[in-house]
């Protein structure tokens, strides 16, 4: 039951990002229109695939990687949908569904069997820890998205070669904007999210920071997202460079998040 | 009924003859109910603008066509030898694929441009107050709009800017999002940095100011823009607070050197800069185009931006062609609808090949009969035929007048079994009919 949810909404993406990419190609108003319903459908099946298999679990929906990029990916979307509703890029979600898609599809290919919870995990800081983390890494990946829309726009305006995406794409200033908002909201996310899990970590294992392969790459990456944050708010970085640090942050996320569970291993390895 | 266009434009009339065609606005009323009192005429719209003038008609048939050029040579006082040869004459699809493409800026000097279909809607307004609007053209009108509307929002005709002051605007939004708040300054004179200057506070920008190597200049261009005059000396602090730069001088040397940007940028936070180099030669160091943040375009590459932007409105316009086409086609079959003799036509018909082949059925059975006899029950038939047929056929022929003539089409069609779209009309309506006299 509950994988046919995950197909489903799964579906749904597929279909909001042909739509939002058709509307791309086409400028036809209900096809964006489209797409955006499709992805709301999509991401209410989605909430339902992860309530059911909360419940049936009877814990926070995260104890493999299965489970996790599923998280992730509904994550990203819900910052996506946050974000949308104050900036309304109408091409955002041709960039920010592909990369739920592939995490989605990855997951498929992984055990999706509901493994019980190791007794060290087993504790209410699980829930409020991952959704913080994941939740901020979300809003990143948005700001990902915003900015290879910038640089892309960027080039045409400095090449003064104005292609067939100039129209469709949005003004520069709109999508500095929009990594602004994602990172403001996406970093003290983050920081909580780091806090709560020395916190937890503190309570579980006697310490607050055990320099685990995700710890260790969640630092680097708050790290990138802080001085990026903080270049943009002394010295006023904004435009190319502010958005090559998102994309380079961005690969962080993927190396924390696949990277470390994949290769790495450690604590918070899903096995 | 047939629709017809009579009609003149850029294309097919210089100025001093459109001139003369022209209906003045504040009194079209007259002209209008005019021409509606003319012979044949049923329906009349007059759409008048400095580019052309279109008289759409409803009319009986072509025959109206020469009744009203006689009028408008009278009206305006022109000679028929002066005006025909400028006249074009569109007539059914044809007349409709016209006056779709006209609304739609298809047939704008400017490709695109959106003003034509506000006059169009004035000429429909006027035309309804004057009372010369019925059935067809009411609705042919409120098609016009419902095209026109969906080709401006579907196709990327009116999509991007397509003259030189307009592009540096649209550059200027792509930068800056919204203009508004933002902070624009001239350098020098000229007319077309002045127009882009104009079309930029337009646009929302927030303070304008000039510049000038002779102050009192600068100053009197600053009353026409109510922005402030500053001093040539002043010129580089005061880019500090400023986001967009047209500089037109006729300097022979570079005036903004790309050090004294790159200095500048750090102490404005990166703040986005956009200069408008439309000075030949140029005022602005080439090299500050490769500054973070920093857009220069010279008037090369603001044609360059307007040429592909007219090649690609002339793309669009070819999908533009292509949604008018298929409207065309059903407004036709709804004109053909509304033709009331084919009905009566083929309902006769069907009758009297009912009625012959009745009679002949009865007469095999009845031999015995003389010839006498047998035209004599021929003859009862045929008047029983004609005397059910005399009400239905002059309720039809009322009815074609009204707003209902398409529902009781549809209805005896229907009850009677009669094929859909009456065989003619709806095949000649269609076709390639225009003609240039």
């Amino acid at each position: 039951m509950d994988i046919i949810l995950h197909k489903i909404s799964l579906l749904m993406y597929a279909f909001a990002t042909v739509g939002f990419l058709l509307y791309l190609g086409h400028q036809k108003e209900f096809l964006s229109r489209a797409g955006s319903w499709l992805t709301g459908i999509g991401f209410v099946v989605q909430s339902l695939f992860l309530v059911v298999r909360g419940v049936k679990a009877g814990h926070h929906p995260i104890s493999n990687l299965f489970e996790a990029l599923n998280f992730f990916a509904w994550s990203i979307v819900c910052a996506y949908f946050i974000l949308q509703y104050r900036f309304r890029i109408k091409v955002l979600g041709a960039l920010v569904l592909p990369i739920a898609i592939v995490l989605m599809t990855i997951s498929l290919t992984l055990d999706t069997t509901i493994a019980p919870l190791i007794p060290a995990l087993q504790s209410n800081w699980l829930g409020i820890h991952t959704t913080l983390a994941f939740l901020g890494n979300a809003f990143f990946v948005v700001a990902f998205a915003g900015s290879v829309l910038y640089l892309v726009q960027e080039r045409q305006l400095k090449n003064r070669h104005l292609g067939s995406l100039f129209h469709r794409l949005p003004s520069l200033d709109v999508l500095d904007r929009l990594q602004y908002r994602s990172l403001t909201i996406g970093f003290p996310l983050m920081t909580f999210g780091i806090i709560t899990g020395a916190i937890w970590g503190a309570s579980a294992w006697g310490s607050y920071w055990s320099w685990d392969p995700k710890e260790t790459w969640s630092l680097i990456t708050w790290f990138i997202y802080a001085a990026l944050l903080h270049a943009r708010l002394t010295i006023g970085w904004r435009g190319r460079k502010a958005a090559w640090l998102s994309i380079v942050g961005f690969g962080a996320i993927l190396f924390t998040f696949l990277g470390v569970n994949l290769i790495l291993g450690g604590l918070h390895s899903y096995n | 009924m047939e629709i017809l266009v009579l009609g003149l434009n850029h294309k097919s009339a210089p100025l001093h003859i459109r001139e003369k065609v022209a209906f003045p606005e504040n009194e079209i009323a007259g002209p209008l109910r005019a021409v509606n009192s003319l012979d044949g005429i049923k329906e009349n719209l007059i759409v008048s603008t400095c580019n052309r003038v279109e008289i759409v008609l409803a009319a009986e048939d072509k025959g109206a066509v020469e009744v009203l050029k006689e009028f408008l040579a009278e009206h305006h006082g022109v000679d028929r030898g002066e005006l025909d040869p400028h006249l074009y004459l569109h007539i059914g699809g044809e007349a409709v694929r016209h006056l779709y493409r006209v609304a739609s800026g298809l047939d704008s000097l400017v490709l695109g441009e959106p003003q034509i279909l506000g006059q169009v809607k004035d000429a429909f307004e006027y035309a309804r107050d004057a009372g010369t609007l019925g059935l067809i053209l009411n609705r042919l009108l409120k098609k016009t709009f419902s095209v026109a509307k969906s080709v401006r929002t579907d196709t990327g005709i009116a999509r991007s800017a397509v003259s030189v002051s307009y592009a540096a605007v649209e550059l200027a939004k792509k930068i800056f999002g919204e203009t508004e708040g933002r902070t624009a300054m001239i350098i020098g004179a000229g007319e077309m940095g002045e127009l882009a200057l104009k079309h930029l506070v337009s646009s929302g920008i927030k303070e304008v100011f000039v510049a000038n190597r002779t102050f009192e200049k600068a100053v009197a261009l600053a009353q026409q823009f109510g922005g402030s005059a500053i001093k040539y000396e002043d010129l580089l602090d005061q880019l500090l607070i400023t986001d967009i730069v047209i500089s037109s001088t006729g300097a022979p040397h570079v005036i903004i050197h790309a050090d004294d940007i790159r200095k500048l940028m750090g102490r404005r936070k990166y703040q986005p800069m956009f200069f408008i180099d439309i000075a030949v030669p140029r005022d602005i160091d080439a090299a500050v185009n490769d500054i973070d943040n920093a857009y220069l375009y010279n008037v090369d590459d603001l044609q360059a931006v307007v040429a592909d932007n007219v090649k690609g409105r002339e793309k669009e316009a070819e999908k533009a062609e292509a949604m008018v086409g298929k409207e065309v086609a059903t407004f036709q079959k709804w004109v053909s609808s509304l033709q009331v003799v084919p009905t009566i036509v083929a309902l006769r018909g069907k009758m009297e090949r009912i009625r012959a082949a009745e009679t002949e059925k009865a007469l095999g059975r009845l031999p015995h009969l003389s010839d006498k006899d047998r035209q004599q029950v021929k003859a009862l038939t045929t008047a029983i035929v004609n005397k059910i047929l005399h009400r239905p056929q002059a309720v039809l022929k009322e009815a074609s007048h009204t707003e209902d003539a398409g529902l009781y089409l549809e209805v005896t069609r229907k009850m009677f079994d009669l094929p859909d779209t009456p065989e003619e009309g709806a095949e000649n309506n269609g076709n390639e009919r225009t003609q240039k006299d």
